[in-house]
């Protein structure tokens, strides 16, 4: 039993070991793999509208390997039966090809004909989200024309692994789909026949290795465009999709180091106490085997052969369930994102080194027991061990002895007596219930930003984004609509934000001063008023510039004029999602010289008119899209509830597995260590309640002690985890829910006592008749 | 009550604290059946000293054993003060022993993490009448070493705290399995000495086994016991004083 207990241990390590560093492996494998094979474009650049003979300048900047241009567009979307606005983005196929860059993987279906305005290869996560098959039809609003469309094919692109509506915060696959369709019918519609919006590259250097001089292509290509209406290039690096499976490889390598660790630290300490006590119960053998002659090599070899015997039992196991995990993991993520394989990858090097680590940890913290054990000269081995030595503990010489019953000092001697194991046991279930904690954490802190960012700083209720700038007067339309309570005008401008050497590319949003929809906050949640001029970062995107209050800002707009502006710092907000840079509006659109214009209006409705207001705005020429916060919310929900669920699952595995393999083995161990006493004490008249209280009493304490430890543990490791994961995308708030440590001490609880039931069940078995027969 | 048990021969004044009838036990070790006792009847009376002396093997522990409520016979009955101990069940026994018997084992089964003292308080805690403990030491002349830890007293000490922790309780029967045979004879005789003055001065029913024949002397009645039988029983006339005694 205790043999499995510590192989259960070592499973759970090696099986967390390979999980997360195989599923990290197959994520890279793959990610390189589908990029490679579709030629996914190294820098990328849109732009207002530009002459097909461009291409050839471009294609003369230094480095430049291919170039592909194409038209795109963001539509909405029409799906019969489903009433939300949906947007989409819709972009051109060459003809027969599914293009040169950014290759589209066909999973089902075929490519559009040339020249055919009305047949479409959707992607693949929209069409399973509506469950729609090729031959179903959806309609498109293109350029303010209501157009049928036929799916003909299903496809997924390395351009959109990680797919989001511009604008949103969430993937939604319901709300937001990738459509491609051929070039010349979408040229038309755009008026875009022999011309281009968007450019996508590779560098000549390598398919996949950046080359070093990107930075210099990127210059130049935004040279080029300037005069074009490029609104900035990127490089892959910065591709929206690419970025956000960059942050998640990053979270999987934090993880994939944290866990083991703490897997094999545990593991080696139970090995340690395990071994301990078996070598100290044979020590007679031992005496034996060397009184016949055996060196002490040869008795240390029994020894550390039996427990590579348990080591490599676990090992094994934990190899099956890490790969069975793993490839869990790989399907979960491959569904999340729009990836159309995964390419499971078990390097030989990651068994090998959980195989290693393993046996090492082992191997090393049983070294010392099985050292002593040789060493020990034989006629002192055949002694029995002298009584053990006690002392009264700190408690009582405090004065606090006699409110203590004798079993009740019993327990604390004993603690006492073996201050680094009472330590490392209470650590090992502390440890457990730290870990159970980050679990939770991940949940409570996806919570927690959405609470922030739409239920107290984004309070509309949905957005209307414009297709061309449009002046206040857009907003009486909007709020002359039957339901809609409110409505606030923004502008969102393109920018490129410069402070010293250092420069973020993000958006300038102009907002209503005195707004009650869109409100910004400091730390402590308290609303920001905005100056009436200067502008306010987000508190990340300070730090990245380091920039601070009072300093001169440097905002090269990338849109319109693009004009290069000078605007004081007035200060930071706290903003979870995105890095964006505040103005008022009206001090925008002076600084901006375009009058005042908006690009899009915040909307807070009447629910019971909501689907009238939907289908009132897709009728507007000028409304792009609209976007709705709640049902992008709910549906972000469904779309991670699998993986929370799984995430929750496996770490209330490992949790509760490292609980009941330190709290079972080290009862069981003191169990046999005093058997004699325990069952003396029976002898003595005590039932069998009292004499579990000892060995129990000793459990709840360690218990006790290890669950507030556990607490500090845990919000360390999440507060590390917050720290590991925050990005220009997001930043993790460390934010710990009641449940959170409810739920990490239940579990733990629950592990001590399941264990407690298994060793009252022992008790029963204390043989009174035999100790009152037998020495130490 | 100290009168009686200062006149145990005088059948007038024999109360019966155990009653013995037929007990057999027959272990089971492996394909082997071990037949332990074969068969005993004996009474055990009041305020008496009794020796059961035999050879290793020849049932005296597992006699000890039945009549202390931690084993019981496979055959026959076994009375304590009227009630039927091998009808007892696990609760009840554990309750008799409790309440009613003191042992004294010969590896002196001391808890090591509580002082002389702690060791007797422990069982003092949970009984109905119990002396002091520091009364219970003063007994066995220990009242110097209360608050010493098992493994600061020498293997004398130590049985004579086992024999404190034993009689703290007042108990009704005080069996004693081996008490000195771990002890060299000068120690042993100290420990005898603090189980006679038991005997005598609080009148407990006392029984000793031991494959010691030299300790026989200091009974009121010896018990010789030979393959699970009993062989042969004495009674002395005059009982010896343990420093007396010759091993």
């Amino acid at each position: 039993m205790q043999a499995i207990a510590i192989a259960m241990v070592i499973v759970s390590g090696v099986g967390i070991f390979i999980m997360s560093l195989s599923t990290l492996d197959s994520l890279y494998e793959t990610r390189e793999s589908y990029y490679r094979d579709n030629h996914f474009a190294h820098i990328f650049a849109h732009l207002k509208r530009a002459p097909l003979s461009l291409v050839k300048r471009i294609e003369a900047i230094p480095g430049v390997d291919k170039v592909e241009t194409r038209v795109m567009a963001y539509v909405n979307l029409d799906v019969e039966g489903f009433e939300d606005p949906i947007s989409g983005h819709i972009l051109s196929l060459p003809d027969n090809s599914r293009g040169l860059l950014n290759q589209i993987y066909l999973r089902e279906g075929r490519l559009p004909e040339p020249g055919r305005d009305n047949e479409i290869v959707l992607s693949e996560e929209f069409v399973q989200a509506h469950k729609l098959r090729p031959g179903d039809k959806i309609s498109a609003t293109i350029n303010g024309r209501r157009k049928a469309l036929t799916i003909v094919g299903i496809a997924l692109s390395p351009e959109f692994i990680y797919q989001i509506a511009p604008g949103a915060m969430f993937p939604d696959p319901l709300r937001y789909g990738v459509l491609w369709i051929a070039r010349q019918p979408l040229a038309t519609a755009y008026d875009m026949e022999g011309a281009f919006n968007d450019v996508t590259l590779t560098m000549s250097r390598g398919t996949n290795e950046p080359a070093a001089n990107e930075q210099e292509i990127i210059d130049r290509l935004d040279d080029i465009l300037k005069d074009y209406g490029g609104i900035g290039t990127i490089g892959r690096q910065d591709q929206f999709s690419n970025r956000f499976l960059t942050e998640e490889l990053k979270q999987q390598r934090t993880i994939a180091t944290i866990f083991p660790v703490i897997f094999f630290g545990v593991a080696a300490f139970l090995l340690n106490v395990v071994i301990s006590r078996l070598i100290r119960l044979q020590r007679e053998e031992i005496a034996t085997l060397k009184a016949f002659g055996y060196s002490d090599f040869a008795v240390g070899m029994h020894f550390i052969k039996l427990v590579l015997l348990i080591v490599g039992f676990g090992v094994i196991i934990g190899i099956g369930v890490g790969i069975w995990m793993g490839k869990g993991m790989s399907n979960i993520y491959m569904e999340l994102y729009s990836l159309p394989y995964m390419i499971y990858v078990l390097k030989p090097k990651v068994i090998i080194a959980a195989a290693l680590i393993s046996m090492a940890v082992a191997v090393m913290g049983t070294l010392y027991a099985v050292y002593s054990a040789a060493r020990l000269p034989p006629a002192q081995a055949m002694q029995p061990e002298l009584p053990a030595k006690y002392h009264t503990t700190l408690v009582e010489r405090l004065g606090m002895q006699r409110w203590l019953s004798q079993p009740t000092r019993m327990i604390l001697r004993h603690i006492e007596r073996r201050p680094l194991k009472s330590l490392m046991t209470t650590l090992g279930i502390a440890m457990a219930c730290g870990i159970m904690m980050v679990s939770g954490f991940q949940e409570g802190a996806i919570n927690y930003m959405v609470d922030v960012q739409y239920g107290m700083s984004q309070r509309e209720d949905m957005i209307a984004i414009y297709t061309e700038p449009a002046s206040k007067r857009s907003l009486y339309s909007l709020e002359s609509l039957q339901g809609v309570e409110l409505a606030e005008g923004f502008r969102i401008v393109p920018a490129r934000l410069k402070f010293e050497h250092r420069f973020y590319r993000t958006a300038l949003h102009g907002i209503e001063p005195d707004g009650s929809l869109y409100r910004l906050l400091d730390t402590n949640l308290n609303i920001i008023e905005l100056p009436e001029d200067g502008i306010i970062l987000t508190d990340y995107l300070a730090e990245l510039l380091r920039i601070k209050a009072g300093d001169m800002l440097t905002i090269e707009v990338l849109a319109g004029r693009r004009i290069t502006l000078q605007v004081p710092v007035a200060g930071t907000a706290k903003q979870y999602l995105g890095l964006n840079g505040y103005m008022r509006l009206e001090s925008l659109n002076v600084l901006l010289k375009e009058g005042h214009s908006l690009t899009g209006a915040l909307l807070k409705v009447d629910d019971r008119y909501q689907r009238d207001i939907y289908a009132k705005l897709k009728e507007m020429p000028r409304v792009a899209g609209v976007v709705e916060h709640e049902s992008a919310i709910e549906s972000f929900y469904d779309t991670i509830a699998e993986t929370i669920l799984f995430f929750t699952f496996i770490s209330t595995l490992l949790g509760s597995s490292i609980a009941f393999g330190v709290i079972y083995n080290s009862m069981r161990i003191a169990l046999s260590e005093r058997n004699r006493e325990l069952a003396s004490l029976r002898v003595l008249g005590f039932e069998r309640n009292e004499v579990a209280y000892i060995l129990l009493g000793e459990l709840a304490l360690f218990t006790l002690v290890a669950i507030p430890l556990g607490f500090l543990i845990g919000y360390g490791l999440c507060a590390y985890m917050a720290f590991q994961f925050d990005s220009d995308l997001y930043r993790v708030p460390l934010v710990l829910g009641i449940n959170v440590y409810a739920f990490s001490a239940l579990v733990v609880l629950l592990s001590s006592i399941v264990s407690a039931i298994m060793i009252w069940r022992n008790l029963a078995d204390l043989d009174m008749v035999a100790v009152l027969k037998s020495k130490e | 009550m100290l009168e009686l048990a200062k006149n145990p021969d005088n059948p007038m004044n024999k109360e019966v604290v155990f009653h013995v009838h037929g007990v057999t036990k027959i272990y089971q070790m492996g394909e082997v059946q071990v037949r332990a006792l074969r068969g005993i009847d004996l009474d055990l009376y009041k305020g008496e000293f009794t020796v059961l002396l035999g050879a290793s093997g020849s049932g005296k522990s597992t006699l000890l054993n039945i009549l202390g409520g931690l084993d019981s016979p496979t055959d026959g009955h076994v009375q304590y003060a009227g009630g039927d101990l091998t009808r007892a069940s696990e609760k009840e026994l554990t309750k008799y022993r409790r309440y009613h018997v003191g042992f004294v084992f010969q590896f002196y089964n001391l808890i090591p993490s509580l002082t002389a003292l702690e060791n007797i308080a422990v069982v003092t805690e949970i009984a109905k009448s119990p002396m002091q403990p520091e009364e219970a030491l003063k007994l066995v002349d220990l009242g110097d070493r209360l608050h010493h830890f098992p493994a600061q007293l020498s293997g004398g000490e130590q049985q004579r705290v086992a024999i404190a922790r034993a009689i703290a309780k007042n108990p009704d029967v005080l069996l004693c399995d081996e008490p000195t045979g771990a002890l060299d004879s000068k120690t042993g005789i100290v420990v005898l000495e603090a189980l006679q003055r038991v005997n005598r001065e609080l009148g407990t029913t006392t029984a000793v086994i031991t494959h010691n024949a030299g300790i026989a002397q200091m009974a009121d009645r010896v018990i010789h016991l030979a393959d699970g039988r009993i062989s042969q029983v004495d009674s002395n006339e005059t009982r010896l004083e343990p420093s007396q005694l010759s091993w």
